[in-house]
């Protein structure tokens, strides 16, 4: 099943740069084979919101959500059910200091 | 009105029968009864009903009619009994996953393991029975769309789970035991099928202390049943029960489920049931050993809970003058605000003591805060004791 990772967390948190990184996550998941790619994000203050509403097109700023916790990056995982996918979550470093989402695709 | 259905049930051929079904039924129906005001709503919600009515049908029958086979022909070498133990303990521990919110795998529980209808679960939990249906169809559609494993946990996930499992077990005899709020006619008995889903999770996972020791403390605490309320329907303290309606089977077999040293949180609250329910008169309880396992209990899970109960115990151990300070910090903490039983235990042990204008203040500040009748009227006869007023309107 493939699973949207929505990686989660205040902008402002304070962590070693150590502690956030990644890399070895990473290495550890594509070596198995539950993630297919994934990316980190720049910040909301560089966000563009698109919407259209009775057929006019909205543009604005920043996000559409005024959260605390934003989108910082996101994977895609490929696991066999969702207490894999939950494990997978787990290890990301951004489980100890933000918020991390599994969303299921939409597969019919 | 196909389209809301398949996006009901995500499933085609379900869909369609179900839609089909209606029509039938508004042409046996509308002849006699008439139009409705709205035909098209009144199809929908009848093949969504029916649709609801068979996908529920579908995932208990599975198990319903394996059952059945093994009790008819129990040596039948064809039926593969430790297959359908299997079966069972899948079913369960996917009602219990955590991905799950807590009402949902609770319903969900009673649902398809314990076979209730939808109606039965909504009259115990007094929720209307269209929203106990919303809630079990979400409940499966997540265990289907999120991809929730249907199976026992591996070994480094069991332990976690299992306790998991036992939370939701023991929820829905609490729920039972307290009837939680209004009165209890009617409502399903919860704490039997707490019970009777205990045992058949013991007998699934043998040789599991905790498991066992859910079952004990459910059984346990249940031998009391009889005597906690009386005629009237008010409800009796622990000490003033009448102990010969006390259930003594039940007691034994409870205590049976006991380890030696209880460790788990469940084996020390059962530990801790059966100090009451062997002690034959109230002042032959045990109190220091209870005060010594709420010790225990403490350093497991230390909740304002279990502090509260410790400092009961203390109280009866070593007396009220001993105890109240312990109440009082937890009261002074904020941690159990609006819990209509910590102001009771500040009221009982400050009676105890003797003061009776603050034992009366705080049985009025637990009056408040009672969420049921019975406990309300508990609590109003004891301020009529302290204060000799007339009682407050209910």
């Amino acid at each position: 099943m493939k699973y949207l990772l929505l990686v989660t967390s205040a902008e402002d948190v304070v962590v070693a740069p150590e502690d956030a990184d990644p890399t070895p996550w990473v290495m550890e998941m594509d070596r198995r084979g539950l993630r297919e790619q994934g990316h980190r994000l720049r910040p909301v203050s560089v966000s563009t919101t698109v919407q259209v509403r009775n057929g006019e097109l909205l543009i604005s700023d920043g996000p559409f959500a005024e959260t605390k916790e934003q989108i910082g990056g996101f994977d895609i995982l490929d696991c066999a059910d969702l207490d894999e996918a939950i494990e997978v979550a787990s290890k990301h470093p951004a489980a100890r200091f933000g918020t991390l989402e599994l969303r299921p695709f939409w597969d019919e | 009105m196909l389209a809301t259905l398949i996006g009901f049930t995500r499933d085609w051929d379900l869909a369609e029968e179900c839609v089909q079904d209606a029509f039938e039924r508004a042409l046996q129906r509308w002849p006699d009864e008439g139009i409705p005001r709205n035909p098209g709503a009144w199809l929908t919600t009848t093949a969504r009903n029916r649709a609801l009515d068979r996908m529920r049908r579908s995932s208990v029958e599975v198990v319903k009619v394996r059952e059945a086979a093994t009790m008819a022909q129990p040596g039948d070498p064809e039926v593969d009994e430790s297959a359908i133990a299997d079966d069972r303990l899948r079913l369960i521990f996917t009602c219990c996953h955590p991905a799950l919110a807590l009402e949902a795998r609770v319903a969900l529980t009673l649902r398809t393991v314990a076979g209730l209808t939808t109606e039965e679960i909504a009259r115990a939990f007094l929720t209307p029975s269209s929203t106990m249906g919303q809630r079990l169809f979400r409940a499966k559609r997540k265990i289907r769309d999120a991809g929730i494993p249907y199976r026992v946990p591996p070994a480094e996930l069991l332990p976690e789970r299992t306790s998991g499992v036992l939370g939701v077990l023991y929820l829905l005899f609490n729920e039972g035991y307290a009837a939680s709020s209004g009165d209890g006619l009617l409502r399903p008995d919860l704490c039997a099928e707490a019970i009777r889903l205990g045992r058949i999770l013991a007998e699934l996972m043998p040789g599991q202390d905790e498991v066992r020791g859910v079952l004990a403390l459910m059984l346990l605490q249940d031998a009391r049943r009889a005597a906690r309320t009386d005629e009237g329907g008010v409800l009796v303290t622990l000490e003033q029960q009448d102990r010969t309606l006390w259930d003594q089977d039940q007691i034994a077999e409870g205590a049976g489920f006991l380890a030696q040293a209880p460790h788990g949180p469940y084996q020390l609250q059962a530990a801790i049931a059966a100090c009451h329910d062997s002690a034959a008169q109230a002042w032959d309880t045990d109190w220091p050993r209870i005060a010594s396992l709420y010790t225990q209990l403490a350093t497991l899970t230390p909740t304002p809970f279990v502090a509260l109960n410790h400092a009961v115990a203390v109280a009866m151990a070593d007396g009220p003058a001993v105890g109240l300070p312990l109440v009082d910090a937890i009261d002074v903490s904020g941690a159990l605000a609006g819990y209509h039983l910590l102001p009771a235990t500040q009221a009982d042990l400050l009676r105890r003591l003797g003061r009776r204008a603050d034992a009366a203040a705080a049985y009025e500040r637990a009056f408040a805060l009672a969420p049921t009748e019975a406990e309300r009227l508990f609590l109003r006869r004891r301020i009529v004791e302290m204060t000799g007023a007339a009682p407050p309107p209910i």
